[in-house]
């Protein structure tokens, strides 16, 4: 079986990010970029069912600019054996994403689609879902286990009440959180033989998509910012302090 | 029109306190008309505790056996059913509202705006990106919007209500390819729910291992405050996914958020910022905890907790 998997360049998780001044966006220019942090666990999760016999093939999928292939190289070098490049510069939001990965799917019949479950930039944590439902295949969002039996996954949720587990019916899509697993770190010689897997390159229209109706970003401002209060300097005057606010 | 529905989130037993600040959300929409879909198993008595709600105009009942777990492939094509009469659908950005929002979004072919935390019009919203460190004011294309609200923003609205309680039937085919197994939660005891307490004691890595996690709880529980965690604290095992603050974890309001062995990473502040009075206990001078506690102390967290104990009794 194949796996597809979705990556997305976007801003490393150290950088601290600036809102620009005239409300038009966020600073990009110079600032490192990097593979969504759930999207590598995404990766690794599909190599690791690769490397346990249960999958044949791992296809990394990205969406976005000429950039974007930085992020699958990074693919290619931790081990996912080849790539699909749907370029495009525009603003792709997670319907239309949606609707391009279901594209991919009725090209490549994979049975297991994996993404993170949110990229840390816009942080919708849609992508998935809205996959799961335009495919009409089950969904398994914020995996943190994974154990492919036959054509059922048996998935391990983290839900806010504890862990949940759910089984669904192959093919299905995957959203990892973060303990699903650790991913791997690149070697040098992974990166250099990364250079020689393939990358097929789509635009929306080879596909056969249109982008979905978006919504629309009037302005981007700095969040309310909380002042930094005092420092004490014993416990007492912490509890003096926190009494007189009726905390304690 | 603007005429909203929400979709209750709820453990067979009880309409969760998100489900009350989603209702609030939706006061801001200047709404003719506010109702509440409980899907269930049998759901007489979630309805009732539902049609309590303040401003809530309808509470919808949809019995059905396969409604029992929320499972988002199941409830989604129902709701997608029910939708046609609204403007608005929302749900509280919990992991139960996220899984199913897109899904239902998707369904509807219309996009999804996430964790809404200001309505400035039936169309227009606020809603954080980047871990809360920029905020963006969206607008909703045409149609109709579908949204979830982020829960730290709104409070519970209040329980002097009394809808009307109706039942529905949606007769469609379900899909039976997803299927719920268990569910284990960690079983905190008496303690107060992280996500409606007014008082969180949270601990680190600096707290070391998961037996010295009992110092938390026991502070916690002369508070009477619930217990949080960061990330660091989860993945080391010292305590279970679901105390986990911040970006990936709960984002929280408690009047008091009480922080120890925390360093204060960007993706751990994103679950604090609505926190009333912020306090930290690091034994680093430095820790960027302190850039947004309103009371620092720096020293050893096993000496300093204690002596606040003590202060208690
Ligand atoms: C995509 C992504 C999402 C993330 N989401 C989250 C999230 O939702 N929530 C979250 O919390 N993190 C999240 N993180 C992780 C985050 O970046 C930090 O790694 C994490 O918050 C660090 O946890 P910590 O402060 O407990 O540990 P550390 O950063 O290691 O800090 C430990 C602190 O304890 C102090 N300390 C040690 N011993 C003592 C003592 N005896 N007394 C007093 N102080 C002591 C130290 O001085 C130090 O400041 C995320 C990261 C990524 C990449």
């Amino acid at each position: 079986m194949k796996i597809l998997v979705a990556v997305k360049r976007v801003v490393d998780f150290n950088v601290r990010i600036q809102v620009k001044a005239d409300g038009s966006g966020v600073a990009s220019d110079g600032v490192k970029m990097s593979m969504n942090p759930f999207d590598e666990i995404a990766v690794e999760e599909a190599l690791r069912l690769k490397e346990a016999g249960k999958a044949e093939e791992v296809i990394a999928i990205t969406i976005g600019p000429k950039a974007s292939q930085e992020q699958l190289r990074t693919a290619l070098a931790m081990g996912a054996d080849r790539a699909i490049h749907v370029e495009t510069d525009e603003d792709i939001q997670p319907l239309t994403a949606a609707r391009i990965l279901n594209a991919i799917i009725d090209k490549e019949e994979p049975k297991i689609v994996m993404l993170g479950k949110q990229a840390i930039d816009d942080d919708n944590n849609q992508t998935a879902q809205m996959l799961a439902a335009l495919a009409n295949w089950p969904q398994a969002t914020f995996a943190s286990q994974l154990e492919v039996d036959g054509d059922v996954a048996n998935v391990t949720r983290e839900v806010d009440a504890g862990l949940e587990t759910i089984a669904v019916d192959l093919p299905a899509v995957i959203s990892a959180d973060l303990r699903l697993n650790e991913p791997r770190y690149v070697k040098l010689p992974d990166i250099m033989k990364a250079k020689r897997k393939p990358i097929d390159t789509f635009t929306l229209a080879d596909l056969g998509v249109e982008a979905a109706a978006s919504v629309k970003v009037l302005k981007t401002s700095a969040p309310a910012t909380r002042q930094a209060g005092i420092k004490v300097e014993t416990v007492d005057e912490l509890v003096v302090a926190l009494k007189e606010r009726g905390l304690f | 029109m603007t005429k909203v529905l929400i979709i209750a989130e709820h453990d067979g037993k009880h309409i969760n306190g998100s489900t009350a600040r989603a209702v609030t959300c939706a006061q801001g929409l200047s709404a003719e008309s506010v109702e509440i879909a409980v899907f269930a198993a049998e759901g007489t008595a979630l309805a009732e505790q539902a049609a309590t709600l303040s401003g809530v105009t309808k509470v919808l009942l949809i019995e059905n056996p396969a409604n029992e777990h929320a499972l988002a492939a199941v409830l989604a094509p129902q709701i997608e059913v029910l939708a046609s009469e609204y403007s608005h659908v929302l749900a509280p950005s919990t992991t139960f509202g996220k899984d199913l929002t897109p899904r239902i979004a998707a369904h509807l072919g219309v996009p999804q705006i996430s964790d809404i935390m200001r309505v400035e019009s039936p169309r227009i919203f606020d809603r954080p990106i980047y871990a809360g460190n920029a905020i963006v004011t969206v607008e909703a294309p045409a149609g109709i919007v579908v949204a979830t609200v982020r829960t730290a923003s709104f409070s519970e609205a209040e329980t002097t209500g009394s809808a009307t309680i109706e039942k529905r039937e949606v007769n469609i085919e379900l899909p039976s390819h997803t299927r719920f197994v268990k569910l284990e939660t960690s079983g905190g005891g008496d303690r107060p729910d992280l996500q409606a307490a007014t008082k969180v004691v949270s601990g680190g890595r600096g707290v070391g291992s998961k037996d010295n996690f009992n110092v938390i709880y026991s502070l916690a529980d002369k508070l009477g405050a619930a217990v949080g965690a960061s990330r660091a604290a989860v993945d080391a095992g010292f305590i279970p996914n679901d105390h986990q603050v911040g970006q990936t974890g709960k984002i929280i309001a408690p009047e008091l958020y009480m922080a120890f062995g925390i360093s204060g990473a960007i993706q751990h502040l994103a679950g604090i910022k609505d926190a009333g009075t912020i306090v930290a206990i690091n034994k680093d001078p430095d820790a960027p905890i302190f850039e947004v506690a309103d009371f620092g102390l720096v020293g050893d967290l096993f000496e300093i907790i204690p002596e606040l104990e003590k202060a208690l009794a």
